[in-house]
């Protein structure tokens, strides 16, 4: 189950225009299909299939509003992707150094 | 039954302190002094206790860790659940800590346990350099929040 999820996730990101999509909804908030497809440099069938893939990878979310569908980024939809192990190690390292830093300051 | 255990992977920190294991095992179970160096918690060093662990939020994370104390055995060893509820199975850890006397001081040795083995063997052939696409993307998205 869990692999499957993000083997999806990573072929879906594995397209730099997909990347782009999605980084550029991130930063910029909710935009239309109209909108994204203006600095895409692709055409409009081929943005929403993008889209679609964002979608059904967890990415993003859509709605409707009148004749336009908007897309937004769901960025906890990376979660899957992260790297648990580096980033608990980095973490833990940080952890035991505070602690060293309070047992230097508890009196006993 | 011909059921594959799923192969898992731990963490290991370890460190010799120049403290006495008490006050290592006091810093390890009193919930004001682990929120010194750990995180904010509601923790008892008993066994079945559930507790929570939380630091602030992050895009794709409430920043809670949901506990449960499995073993406590005072000044030798502490265990309890680590787990992260969330997309993709989140994550399902338990930690470990173990004191053991070193001449005057402790060694102190902490092991996190479960993480799933083997998911980012797919992604490390990648060209693409998507994790640091990601890691890029997402102190976007904290110095937005």
């Amino acid at each position: 189950m869990q692999p499957i999820l993000s083997e999806a996730l990573f072929r879906t990101l594995g397209d730099p225009t997909r990347r782009a999509l999605f980084e550029r909804l991130a930063r910029d908030g909710e935009q239309s299909v109209h909108a994204l497809t203006e600095q895409a440099g692709v055409s409009q069938p081929m943005v929403s299939r993008h889209l679609g893939a964002l979608k059904a990878a967890g990415l993003v979310t859509d709605r409707r509003q009148g004749r336009e569908t908007h897309y937004r980024a769901r960025p906890e939809g990376l979660a899957p992707l992260v790297d648990w192990m580096a980033l608990y190690g980095a973490f833990w390292n940080e952890r035991f150094d505070a602690l060293e830093n309070l047992l230097g300051r508890m009196d006993q | 039954m011909n059921e594959a255990i799923p192969a898992t992977r731990s963490i290991v920190v370890e460190r010799v302190l120049a403290q006495p294991p008490g006050k290592v095992w006091r810093a390890l179970t009193q919930d004001w002094l682990i929120a010194d160096w750990l995180m904010q918690n509601d923790f008892v060093p008993e066994p079945g206790h559930r507790f929570t662990f939380r630091t602030a939020p992050m895009p794709h994370w409430n920043g809670v860790v949901e506990g449960e104390v499995l073993a406590v055995e005072p000044e030798r060893l502490l265990t309890y659940r680590w787990d992260v509820p969330g997309e993709g199975g989140g994550l399902r850890t338990v930690v470990t800590w173990t004191l053991t006397a070193q001449g005057p001081g402790v060694l102190l040795r902490m092991e996190q346990a479960g993480f799933a083995a083997g998911q980012e063997a797919n992604f490390r052939g990648a060209e693409l350099g998507w994790q640091r696409f990601i890691t890029a993307l997402e102190r976007v998205l904290e110095e937005k929040a």
